[in-house]
């Protein structure tokens, strides 16, 4: 105890070790090699329980150099427990510079959206995977689904939509939404909201996913064709609001509600802080922000 | 994946007076360590053409069903089946995506336990739509309107598509597991024991329905069972067999009536007359 002085180092460079890195990035290279297929890495065990990002902070260290500047969104938000720790995490173990602003970012690592801004070519969008096989809830074994996926044997995902459409006479699957990645491997975009899930289409920034309990890593190369599962007389369908956000009164963007008070008043604001942020400054302002209804 | 050769078509290949078999077993073997399962099977099955496998538990019928339909590997012997191309190929020699899109379409399995051949969680419509969706059909409306055709045809109320196979009765749920089997026209089905744990008035119509089935598909089908009425009322051709070997074969009729081999005789002679 007498020992620890300020000087001496604590953490390797982002907290991994550089075997372990390197692993992970071989690993990431045969994602991105082969678009949507699930890589195996041995995962490590990371400083937080299973559930709160272990795959996506351990893609994150892997990539991550000192020049990169990150930004973490937790549900869109930047200030939530889960962002906030993160973001922590890696200013004190790789001493990076971190924003809340997406354009300035080079790594976003995300939990469950896409920024609504789009995103560039030098960016890399982190996600953090909780479940990563689609077919899990309809095929249990392992050993199956796997073959399943070496065989294109995809009937089986339709069956879910199926249900949806049989049961609720739309395809209710909210989030999780199935994606063909180039025509080939089906995946999870992992519990993003099916809003987001055009986004991931022929976007410019390199996506990467990483599950850490299961021990997965997967990818979307930049410019990938992404497309969202359907049926001919059912097309997908992203989310629609019926009001703009009440603070910054932006439209076409994914909406939180919000309950206000006990007697039913509720409001639905932008999900991705920053953007709302972002529009306030502009100076455009919702219902609840003193703007008017439109 | 989504080659579909005419599932709805006739084929060429699937008419029952074709004089080249459907299917060759040739001296099929399956140990189980030095145990025998099956020794030394040899048939030919022809197309639209029912055959039952017969004989007491214990006495091999499920392990050459399962090696037949590539479920089990056998330790010895061969299974040469025709595709649709007309093409007779080894079947232990395909590639495994071929066995499997083989087994989802040409093929049908209709388990003992409807349990094991149904998704117990998905709808009776789903249930008998994933084969469709398997080989490319993206419809909703069109394998909807598919599934409720052959719900009908097995006798299943159409108010019970979207009900689960967990809210059927056992002959509902067999019924429902035929339908998802034939849904793509295969031209060969194999069967394990399809009446077994029903009790015998649904048992019968079980077997009424089938037969229909099978004569109006013109499908070729092989069943194992240790009823012998059921071998008797669906099939053509039966073999017979005891300790892993066949021990008699030939037309139903005959091997029934005129029993040759002394075990055939004590199995024809135990049938309970009420």
């Amino acid at each position: 105890m007498t020992m620890q002085t300020p000087e001496l180092a604590t953490y390797n460079f982002a907290y991994l070790d550089e075997q372990t890195k390197r692993m992970i990035r071989r690993a990431i290279l045969k994602a991105i090699a082969i678009p949507g297929y699930q890589v195996p890495f041995a995962s490590r065990e990371m400083p937080m329980p299973y559930g709160w990002g272990t795959g996506g902070v351990q893609v994150t260290a892997s990539i991550i150099g000192p020049q990169d500047i990150l930004k973490v969104i937790d549900q869109g938000s930047d200030d939530t427990t889960n962002a906030v720790s993160i973001r922590k995490f890696f200013e004190k173990t790789a001493k990076v510079r971190t924003t809340t602003h997406t354009a300035d970012a080079t790594i976003i690592q995300t939990r469950h959206r896409i920024p609504e801004e789009a995103l560039k070519a030098n960016q890399t969008l982190v996600y953090q995977v909780p479940i990563p096989e689609p077919l899990r809830f309809l095929e249990p074994r392992e050993t199956e689904t796997r073959k399943m996926h070496a065989l294109e044997e995809y009937g089986l995902m339709h069956v879910k939509l199926y249900e949806d459409i049989a049961t609720h006479g739309h395809i209710a699957t909210t989030y999780a939404y199935p994606v063909k990645v180039e025509g080939r491997y089906v995946m999870d975009p992992s519990p993003t909201p099916k809003f987001d899930n055009p986004k991931m289409h022929l976007s410019p920034a390199l996506q990467l996913f990483g599950a850490g309990r299961e021990k997965r890593i997967y990818a979307i190369p930049p410019f990938t064709n992404v497309v969202s599962l359907d049926f001919e007389d059912h097309p997908f369908e992203v989310q629609k609001f019926h009001q703009p956000c009440a603070i910054c009164a932006a439209e076409d963007v994914y909406l939180d509600e919000v309950i206000l008070d006990d007697k039913g008043n509720r409001m639905f604001v932008c999900s991705d802080t920053d953007h709302c942020e972002e529009r306030q400054a502009q100076g455009f302002r919702g219902v609840q922000a003193g703007g008017v209804a439109q | 994946m989504n080659a579909n050769p005419s599932l709805n078509g006739a084929h060429p290949y699937n008419d029952p007076g074709s004089d080249e078999p459907l299917l060759q077993v040739r001296s099929l073997s399956k140990l189980y360590g030095s145990r025998i399962g099956c020794t030394n099977v040899e048939f030919d099955l022809w197309p639209g053409e029912v055959l039952a496998i017969v004989g007491e538990s214990g006495s091999g019928k499920t392990t050459l069903l399962n090696c037949i339909s590539t479920r089990l590997v056998p330790t010895a012997g061969g299974v040469r089946y025709r595709m649709r191309d007309g093409r007779m190929r080894e079947l232990f020699g395909l590639e495994e995506a071929e066995r499997r899109f083989l087994m989802r379409t040409d093929w049908g399995f209709v388990h003992q336990n409807p349990a094991d051949g149904l998704r117990m969680s998905v709808s009776a419509g789903a249930n008998v739509g994933e084969r469709l969706m398997a080989v490319g059909e993206r419809n909703y409306g069109q394998i909807r309107k598919t599934a409720g055709d052959w719900l009908s045809r097995v006798e299943i109320e159409m108010d019970r598509i979207d009900d689960q196979p967990r809210a059927f009765s056992g002959g509902m749920r067999q019924r429902l597991q035929i339908a998802r089997n034939l849904v793509t026209s295969p031209r060969l089905v194999f069967m394990d024991e399809p009446t077994g744990g029903l009790d015998v008035s649904v048992q019968a119509r079980l077997l009424d329905l089938l037969r229909g089935l099978v004569t109006d598909l013109g499908l070729a089908a092989i069943i194992v069972t240790h009823d012998l009425a059921v071998a008797r009322l669906l099939s053509h051709r039966m073999i017979v067999m005891k300790d892993g070997k066949v021990i008699e074969t030939g037309l139903t009729d005959r091997v029934l009536d005129d029993p040759q081999a002394p075990y055939t005789q004590l199995l024809v002679s135990s049938i309970l007359q009420v």
